[in-house]
């Protein structure tokens, strides 16, 4: 049974498999270093040019044609119009689409086709939605160069990603808790409304905050469907014309004059902070969801 | 204990309207075992086939279920006896490409019927899961959520029904004081306990329980059992267990399932010491599976 046939003990490689070990070590922190230096840097331009010029005279004031003068008003109020109003419009929807695909829909071949459309549309580029949000909006719809067409357009752009990061937030809610609910005799929208949602909502929260995030810097899209970039006025209402925080920051940037460059970078901290408190609310809500579900 | 049960039935009869003989029972062994005994047909599965997509989970399962007693189903993993336990709240329902043949009647109705309606039928037939799955919300939510959900929103109505579940689940010492608590912050026996309370806040005809205490430790496990018995008085209880000496120990029947058949159906004293079949005993000896 057990005659033992000579085995050769198993070389050892462990000095080489150590090395390989070090040498991808130090490639991946490398490739960290790369990033975390780069956006350092980035900041630190951006910084040194437009700490000076940030007050809360520049927050109140309108562009104006010299440097010392101009401020970001028009640009900020239009921005938190046309985000708002992409917010109300493509949250709704994106989340009622996601909650029918995931908790509703059938597997069949036209929601595998209706499935595989959204995740390709989330990757068309912007400047393709803002063709199609000038031809739609702007003039089939006659809304003009207005608010309603740039949040519309914007709408459009993020709503593929709203339903997709959406339906990763329903898939994340145990199944278990679906048919504690199904099993106490709750009907469907019973256990979505109650259940579901509530579980799913840090996750939606951060998906649609996302989102938005792209939304505010996407440039493309609200030059395309012409908004101004001169605007001594804000928005009063959905139809006003308005400029954007991005487009005034293209147009300052564009500028030959030194002055001009320095209010650019100014409104560039303006808009990263917007981005950042909206992030910092996205990670807020994840971390609170990760803690009621444990 | 026998004897005890025996006139436990006895004592009962007078109040069962629609009685039948055990002698009904497909497997003659049982009709000779307890003629004597009479019990109501609480549920009964006819010639029960049921399909994921291709593949066939259950062939022809014929059972029925009595009032006021424990039912288990014992069998090996993925014979099919938890498929079946969903197949009487229609909890199959919810996946994908599955399908159902034969007639399952909860007291003489079917439950595939078009005029029933799914949700209406699991308020009837209740269901305890494996894992213990209380809601992310308190203690007194968690129970509240059944009644709340069929419609109950008086708030001293609802009081009552939270106390008197947790009271019937044996929980109700442990928690009374601690209601706002979230149900998440108990420990699993407990959080088992709250989805049985929960179960029985909606006032189920039939209990169904799919493995309750294979998440347990032996003493919480001890605890399920006992409340199990003590639910028997009120309720009809299928369970579904890997635990045979658990089998033994609270059930009255016992259905043996292979390979998605059932073996052999019986008394649980009469399977657990004389089996008909071959791979029953073999099974119970725990020569596999």
């Amino acid at each position: 049974m057990s005659t033992k046939t000579p085995t050769r003990p198993p070389q050892s490689n462990l000095a080489r498999r150590k090395r390989a070990e070090r040498v991808f070590y130090a490639l991946c922190l490398a490739a960290t270093f790369t990033a975390v230096l780069l956006l350092v840097l980035l900041l630190y331009g951006v910084i040194r040019d437009g700490i000076g010029r940030l007050n809360w005279e520049f927050l109140q004031s309108f562009p104006s044609r010299f440097a010392h003068r101009a401020g970001i008003k028009a640009a900020l109020y239009g921005t938190l119009w046309v985000i708002s109003l992409t917010g109300l419009i493509a949250v709704p929807i994106g989340v009622a689409a996601a909650i029918y695909l995931e908790e509703y829909a059938q597997k069949n071949r036209l929601n595998a086709f209706i499935q595989m459309n959204i995740a390709n549309l989330a990757g068309v580029p912007s400047v393709v939605y803002a063709l199609l949000g000038l031809a739609l909006f702007v003039r089939f719809f006659g809304f003009g160069r207005s608010v309603i067409a740039g949040a519309l357009t914007m709408s459009l752009l993020i709503l593929p990603t709203v339903i997709i990061a959406t339906q990763e937030a329903l898939r994340a809610v145990p199944s278990s808790l679906r048919e504690a609910s199904f099993g106490l005799g709750a009907t469907r929208w019973q256990t979505i409304r109650l259940q579901v949602l509530p579980a799913a909502f840090g996750g939606i929260m951060t998906g649609i905050i996302l989102s938005l995030s792209r939304a505010i810097g996407e440039t493309a899209p609200l030059i395309t469907i012409g908004a101004l970039t001169f605007v001594t006025f804000v928005p009063r209402g959905p139809m006003d014309s308005f400029t954007a925080l991005p487009i005034q920051i293209f147009n300052w940037a564009s500028r030959p004059q030194q002055a001009f460059h320095e209010v650019a970078a100014a409104a560039i901290l303006v808009l990263l902070a917007v981005l950042l408190v909206m992030n910092s609310i996205a990670i807020f809500l994840r971390q609170r969801q990760r803690r009621r579900l444990s | 204990m026998i004897k005890l049960e025996n006139m436990e039935f006895n004592g009962q009869q007078q109040a069962q309207t629609k009685t039948m003989a055990a002698a009904a029972v497909p497997t003659p062994d049982v009709a000779v075992r307890s003629q004597k005994r009479e019990e109501t047909v609480r549920a009964e599965a006819k010639d029960v086939n049921f399909f994921y997509g291709d593949f066939q989970a259950l062939k022809n399962i014929n059972i029925h279920v009595f009032d006021r007693r424990i039912t288990a189903l014992i069998g090996p993993s993925g014979c099919g006896k938890s498929t079946f336990l969903r197949t009487l709240n229609r909890m199959n329902d919810l996946i994908e490409g599955a399908r159902v043949e034969g007639s399952i009647t909860i007291d003489g109705q079917d439950v595939n019927a078009p005029g029933v309606d799914a949700a209406d039928l699991r308020k009837r037939v209740g269901m305890v899961f494996q894992r213990p799955n209380p809601f992310p919300m308190s203690i007194f939510d968690n129970i509240a959520y059944g009644p709340r959900i069929h419609g109950e929103k008086n708030k001293k109505a609802l009081g009552e029904i939270v106390e008197r579940s947790l009271r019937q689940a044996a929980l109700w010492d442990e928690v009374k004081d601690v209601q706002k608590r979230s149900a998440l912050a108990l420990s699993g026996g407990q959080q088992q306990r709250l989805c049985i309370a929960r179960v029985l806040a909606v006032e189920p005809e039939v209990v169904l329980m799919d493995e309750p205490a294979s998440a347990l430790d032996p003493n919480s496990t001890y605890r399920i059992e006992e409340l199990m018995t003590e639910l028997k008085n009120d309720y009809t209880i299928v369970l579904v267990t890997h635990n045979m000496q658990q089998a033994a120990r609270v059930s009255d029947y016992t259905g043996f399932f292979l390979r998605g058949e059932m073996k052999e159906f019986g008394a649980t004293d009469k399977i657990f010491t004389t089996p008909e079949q071959k791979e029953t005993e073999d099974y119970i000896r725990g020569r596999f599976g």
